[in-house]
């Protein structure tokens, strides 16, 4: 699959799936930036447009899904995880409801709208609710196959985490994505860096500085942020004795707390967290905010470098 | 049971022994838990009977039922009437009560769908049900109707305008909404802490059709719902009601919201019920 955004190929992936599986989907007036337009256009009849009403959006979804029908609802990270927290939690995850939060729009590098979008907290907030499945797709093609398990697979609440720009294919064709397995892209001795979104590709990257400097680092991909692959991270932990986590979210909360939690109870390690630190993004292009917060292959280099 | 014809005098007397029964269920869990919200559930205590006796197609024999008729009880607190209708539809026996609040029980301090059977929606969140409500009603494609109960203070959260004016908007004509309208909240009367001002103005306002009653008078609630049946779109039946029904000195008082009564209370209380 070409470089496309990971909110293009899950807007195209609700619409194969609509052909064959029955599921209404919802927007609050972002269809078109959340990519649902796609499925709006093919089926009319099973797309709600909700208006800029999100906390009403996820109580319908859940009130499709307690009939037995699963809703996918689509905003940004900032306005589903954000402002329909408690809906998220009493409406939707309390009663383990098949609702599907398509969560565009994650992360600093929304960009130019600044930090009122650029939701770090998402993950934190919904990986604490019971019942709840966190994935973040690095690539269009995991995108895409993560869509079809969160409504195939999952019959409780996922949180689907998305971004805006438009990310570089890390995984072939062929590519089988498997719920809760994490993926070792690279095998490495002396570092793991575990990533999640678009910090993958960024990481693979980091990882060809490193071994200029002579540094063998594994990387592995945490698509399924909850369950974790703990088995996985342990291992790593205990044949690198170094971990170095990378994400496009708050440095509290988030994959490397995730990490941190497994590491401490099961492979006692050296741990760093890469990510956004305690505070508000800004505005910018893309690339221009994840450069000032350091989530660069370069930046992430430099950080595994001085792990070590 | 679907009616063609008005309420007769026998369905009548029937509807308010139920009635008398499920305010006597509520105080009865209340009293046992020492603790639950007693004002707003005998508020409700006709609302809930005549929709699970006179109106909802739910049975506890097939309580899974796709084309059931659908509740929620947005007003989570006010459980105890739920959970005394559910008893006493059969859903579970009305021993339970005794169990209410209480580690372990089917019976949650709010309404718990995946605890207690005949319990279509989790709420106790203010301000979530009618949202949830709405969804069911669009998923009902014309199988079935859906009722909700929201309070009167709780139409302070800013989320159930956002459900009325979707719901205006898709012209859920198989949505009914009860409004609780008992006019006393957890602080005190509900217009002195934010004004809910004229709630049919209001409905009407956001393209809702209305109907005002007394919300303890079983004649008045089946010709709401009869009138509301012929209309097209969303309808709010705003029931006027008091808090602490049936219960002289609970009526009326912020202080019964959320208070179980004493042993002394309790008897009195359930003795006034079964004398009227």
């Amino acid at each position: 699959m070409a470089d496309i955004a990971t909110r293009e190929a899950y807007g195209r992936a609700l619409v194969e799936l609509g052909k064959k599986h029955d599921f209404y989907v919802l927007s609050a007036d972002l269809a078109d930036s959340v990519k649902v337009e796609y499925f709006r256009k093919e089926f009319p009849e099973r797309y709600l447009e909700c208006g800029i009403a999100e906390a009403n959006m996820l109580g319908v979804a859940a009130g499709i899904a307690s009939t037995g029908t699963p809703a996918v609802a689509s905003s940004y990270a900032m306005f589903t995880a954000g402002r329909g927290y408690e809906q998220i939690r009493n409406s939707i995850a309390y009663s383990n409801l098949h609702v599907v939060i398509g969560a565009s729009h994650a992360g600093v590098s929304v960009g130019e709208d600044g930090a009122s979008h650029q939701c770090c907290e998402d993950i934190a907030l919904m990986r604490v609710i019971p019942n709840m499945t966190v994935i973040s797709p690095c690539d269009a093609i995991e995108a895409a196959q993560a869509t079809e398990a969160a409504l195939l697979k999952v019959t409780g609440p996922v949180y689907l985490r998305l971004s805006r720009p438009n990310t570089p294919a890390v995984n072939p064709e062929g590519y089988q994505f498997e719920l809760g397995k994490g993926v070792v892209l690279a095998d490495g001795k002396d570092v793991t860096i575990v990533a999640t979104g678009l910090m993958v590709a960024k990481a693979l990257k980091a990882r060809e500085i490193l071994k200029e400097k002579g540094i063998d680092a594994a990387v592995i991909n945490i698509h399924t942020i909850k369950p974790i692959d703990s088995a996985l991270i342990a291992e790593y932990a205990k044949k690198t004795g170094n971990i170095v986590t990378v994400e496009e979210h708050s440095v509290i909360g988030g994959l490397g707390s995730a990490v941190a939690e497994v590491v401490c109870e099961q492979a006692p390690c050296k741990l760093t967290r890469v990510g956004i630190p305690d505070t508000f993004g800004l505005s910018g292009s893309s690339d221009a905010v994840l450069d000032y917060f350091g989530l660069t292959p370069e930046g992430i280099a430099a950080k595994v470098e001085a792990s070590l | 049971m679907h009616k063609e014809a008005f309420l007769t005098n026998e369905q009548l007397v029937a509807l308010k022994e139920k009635a008398k029964k499920n305010r006597l269920l509520s105080l009865e869990g209340i009293y046992a838990a020492k603790s639950g919200h007693p004002g707003g559930s005998l508020s409700i205590a006709e609302i809930v009977t005549y929709l699970y006796f006179a109106e909802m197609n739910v049975s506890a024999d097939n309580p899974t039922d796709p084309c059931r008729d659908r509740f929620v009880l947005s007003k989570g607190h006010a459980a105890p009437a739920l959970y005394a209708a559910l008893a006493q539809k059969g859903f579970f026996p009305e021993e339970e009560m005794k169990t209410l609040r209480r580690v372990g029980s089917m019976l949650q301090g709010h309404p718990a769908s995946l605890k207690t059977p005949g319990v279509d929606m989790s709420t106790g969140s203010l301000g979530q049900g009618l949202s949830t409500a709405c969804g069911m009603a669009i998923a009902a494609k014309g199988n079935y109707n859906v009722f909700a109960i929201v309070g009167d203070g709780e139409l302070q959260e800013g989320q159930i305008w956002e459900a009325v004016m979707l719901s205006n908007h898709l012209k859920l004509s198989n949505l009914y909404v009860f409004v609780d309208y008992n006019k006393v909240q957890l602080s005190g009367p509900t217009d002195e802490i934010s004004e809910v001002l004229d709630l049919v103005k209001k409905f009407e306002a956001f393209g809702w059709n209305t109907e005002e009653i007394d919300g303890h008078d079983f004649e008045a609630i089946e010709g709401a719902m009869t009138s509301a049946k012929a209309k097209v779109g969303p309808t709010a039946i705003i029931c006027h009601t008091v808090k602490g029904k049936g219960v002289s000195f609970m009526e009326g008082s912020a202080k019964w919201h959320g208070n179980a009564p004493n042993a002394e209370q309790y008897a009195a209380a359930c003795a006034e019920i079964e004398a009227n």
